[in-house]
């Protein structure tokens, strides 16, 4: 599904160069979730970034999905970002002012999905996340728990090959974090391929593989016994 | 562009911050308020003044004879010069520009001594001998019977048309007018019409208290052979009589042994240069007003334009998310663009309504209150309307254009890290 050779990223602010990525190989198949560990610092967050194409590597090869990604204008990376990939982020980055069914609607509205369709898909992804009792409640009127329900619902609405989730447990608590990854099992258990970035080790250990990043390279990538959420809640 | 999803994103954006939203779209709502209501007032002053000009074709000029300035040919100045209907015909003949020219006689006045007589009611009206096509010089409404025709003049009928007043001084009500015989300086004149001038001002009595008789008639029933007193000249449209007047002059300077420099023999009242310096001058007052309004509604705009810019800035990690999950520039542009663009429309259109009911107010009172001098109905015409809305437009695409480009200038990378 992913595979990228020699990725390298460096940042220049002013005249300094910090080298970021130095040459980053791994691929991922097709139904697998991942987890890419490491210090802050060690590029988890770049690599995530260059993999969602909201930043561009500056050497090395990346296809998702066959389609090799590179040179990108603006107007095509958001085309293959509707496409391909779903986000979640660590604050759930919900619209404040969009209830709970319209934020999980809105990838659709960018797919050019009518909006009966819309919210139709949009409910059912919100039930499958367990909150169709709130799908007219504000992000506001949410717990931490819900909301990040409702992010990765909005995630899966536009049908993404991939999710790709940016520390998704990140500003939960310990029990709130175990349903959350309860939630991402059962996602990848029916077959979607997730990356999550994470420095928590006990969540690093519900994922089926932990690529280990330190200073810019894999030190460490290996499959792991996946530990099931469930167990904990 | 407009569909109804659009919308929803729009209203809802807007919504979000009601006070600030509504406290924006003041700025717009005044400034359109302002311009539309310096306009409506300029034009209140405009239909005032230029009332006064009654309804007379505007394209004409009246001439009548004076005493001649300068001796010519042996004849000492101070000659008095005398129109005749032969000086009518030669103008017409010589200058096919012009559309009418009527050769006009009184006789008598409006409270001068009664002249009219009907049974055992008299009245002193003004009483004038025209020509059919005085009628489209200066329109009036026939409201019984009709007005001179041709035929009335190369019969030389004795017939009349008479005015409201001249109906209430000499008839009882419900007495009919039409086929009746009122008697003008001892001559018995039936009445074939009535007629009433609306849209006048100054001359609105006067008007009233008017007899139109035919032309030949009245030179032959009152003794005036082929004299002509004045003449009411309208040009063709499309030519101007300001250009074409001193032609007539020539005419008749020269069919009359007046010195060729000699202009104050002949008097004229240029009707269209009159009302040309007027009209230029409320043109002046009306471009003020534009100018004037349109930097009232620029402080509204660049109100607006400061919001957006503080929405962008406060939604760009919004604008980051909304890319993440798959907003091409494009799409968040447009969005920011029509957001600027409705919330100046409604506000402008909120304006545009508010001013209408000012004016409608203003209306309302001077009606109650009658005629005010130099004042008379203010009010927008459709284009106005249009040039505001226009305006409103390019406005909100101005206000509008500086934030969206700020808006996707930012890398979505970035815009997400913004907390």
């Amino acid at each position: 599904m992913i595979q990228i050779k020699d990725l390298h990223k460096s940042y220049h602010m002013g005249s300094n160069s910090l080298h970021v990525l130095k040459g980053i190989n791994f691929n991922v198949k097709e139904g697998e979730l991942v987890s890419i560990m490491g210090s802050s610092g060690s590029g988890k967050s770049t690599l995530l970034n260059i993999l969602g194409m909201l930043d561009e590597a500056d050497r090395g090869s990346y296809v998702l999905d066959g389609v090799p990604i590179k040179n990108l204008n603006e107007k095509i990376a958001a085309k293959y970002r509707n496409e391909f990939l779903g986000f979640i982020f660590q604050s759930f980055n919900l619209i404040n002012y969009k209830t709970a069914v319209d934020n999980v609607a809105l990838p659709m509205f960018y797919k050019g999905i009518n909006r009966k369709e819309r919210v139709e898909k949009a409910r059912h992804y919100l039930e499958k996340v367990g909150l169709a009792d709130w799908s007219h409640h504000l992000p506001s009127e949410l717990s931490g728990g819900q909301k990040q329900r409702v992010a990765i619902a909005r995630a899966l609405a536009s049908e993404p090959k991939v999710l790709l989730a940016d520390e998704p447990t990140g500003a939960l608590d310990t029990k709130t974090s175990y349903e959350v990854m309860d939630l991402i099992q059962g996602i990848n258990d029916e077959g979607k391929t997730i990356l999550v970035v994470t420095h928590e080790e006990d969540i690093a250990h519900m994922t089926k593989r932990i690529v280990n990043l330190k200073d810019g390279v894999i030190i460490d990538d290996s499959p792991v016994e996946q530990v099931r959420a469930k167990q904990h809640v | 562009m407009f569909n109804k999803d659009r919308w929803d994103e729009i209203l809802e954006a807007l919504n979000a911050n009601k006070v600030r939203t509504a406290l924006t779209a003041f700025g717009v709502f005044w400034g359109i308020t302002i311009l539309v209501l310096l306009l409506a007032l300029t034009n209140g002053l405009r239909n005032g003044v230029t009332s006064d000009f009654g309804n007379f074709a505007t394209n004409s000029m009246f001439m009548w004879s004076q005493r001649t300035s300068i001796s010519y040919k042996g004849i000492p100045k101070g000659k008095r010069l005398q129109y005749k209907i032969s000086d009518v015909e030669a103008i017409r003949a010589e200058i096919p520009e012009l559309k009418y020219i009527s050769p006009r006689n009184s006789l008598g006045g409006y409270q001068g001594a009664n002249n009219v007589i009907r049974g055992t009611k008299t009245g002193a009206f003004q009483i004038y001998g025209d020509y059919p096509e005085f009628i489209k010089q200066k329109p009036m409404d026939i409201l019984e019977g009709r007005f001179l025709s041709y035929s009335d003049i190369n019969a030389k009928r004795k017939i009349c048309v008479i005015g409201p007043d001249v109906v209430k001084g000499l008839y009882d009500k419900d007495e009919e007018v039409i086929g009746s015989y009122i008697k003008i300086n001892g001559v018995n004149f039936k009445v074939v019409g009535t007629f009433k001038i609306t849209n006048s001002q100054g001359d609105s009595e006067e008007e009233a208290n008017t007899v139109f008789i035919p032309f030949t008639t009245f030179n032959q029933a009152f003794n005036y052979g082929d004299r002509v007193s004045w003449m009411a000249i309208t040009a063709k449209d499309g030519f101007s009589i300001t250009s074409i007047k001193e032609r007539v002059f020539d005419i008749i300077k020269s069919r009359k042994n007046v010195h060729p420099d000699d202009d104050r023999a002949i008097g004229h009242f240029d009707r269209a240069e009159a009302f040309g310096r007027i009209n230029g001058l409320f043109n002046i007052l009306a471009i003020v007003g534009y100018f004037v309004g349109i930097l009232i509604l620029a402080s509204g705009v660049i109100g607006i334009n400061n919001i957006m810019l503080i929405v962008v800035k406060e939604r760009t990690k919004e604008i980051g998310v909304r890319r993440a999950l798959g907003a091409t520039p494009w799409m968040i542009k447009g969005q920011i663009l029509q957001e600027s663009l409705i919330l100046t429309i409604l506000s402008g259109m909120l304006g545009v309504a508010f001013a209408a009911f000012v004016i409608w107010g203003m209306n309302s009172v001077l009606d109650s209150v009658g005629p005010v001098e130099n004042f008379a109905n203010p009010s927008v015409s459709m284009t106005v309307v249009i040039v505001a809305l226009t305006i409103l437009v390019l406005a909100g695409v101005l206000a509008g254009l500086i934030p969206a480009n700020r808006a996707t200038k930012m890398k979505p990378v970035d815009a997400l890290r913004i907390e």
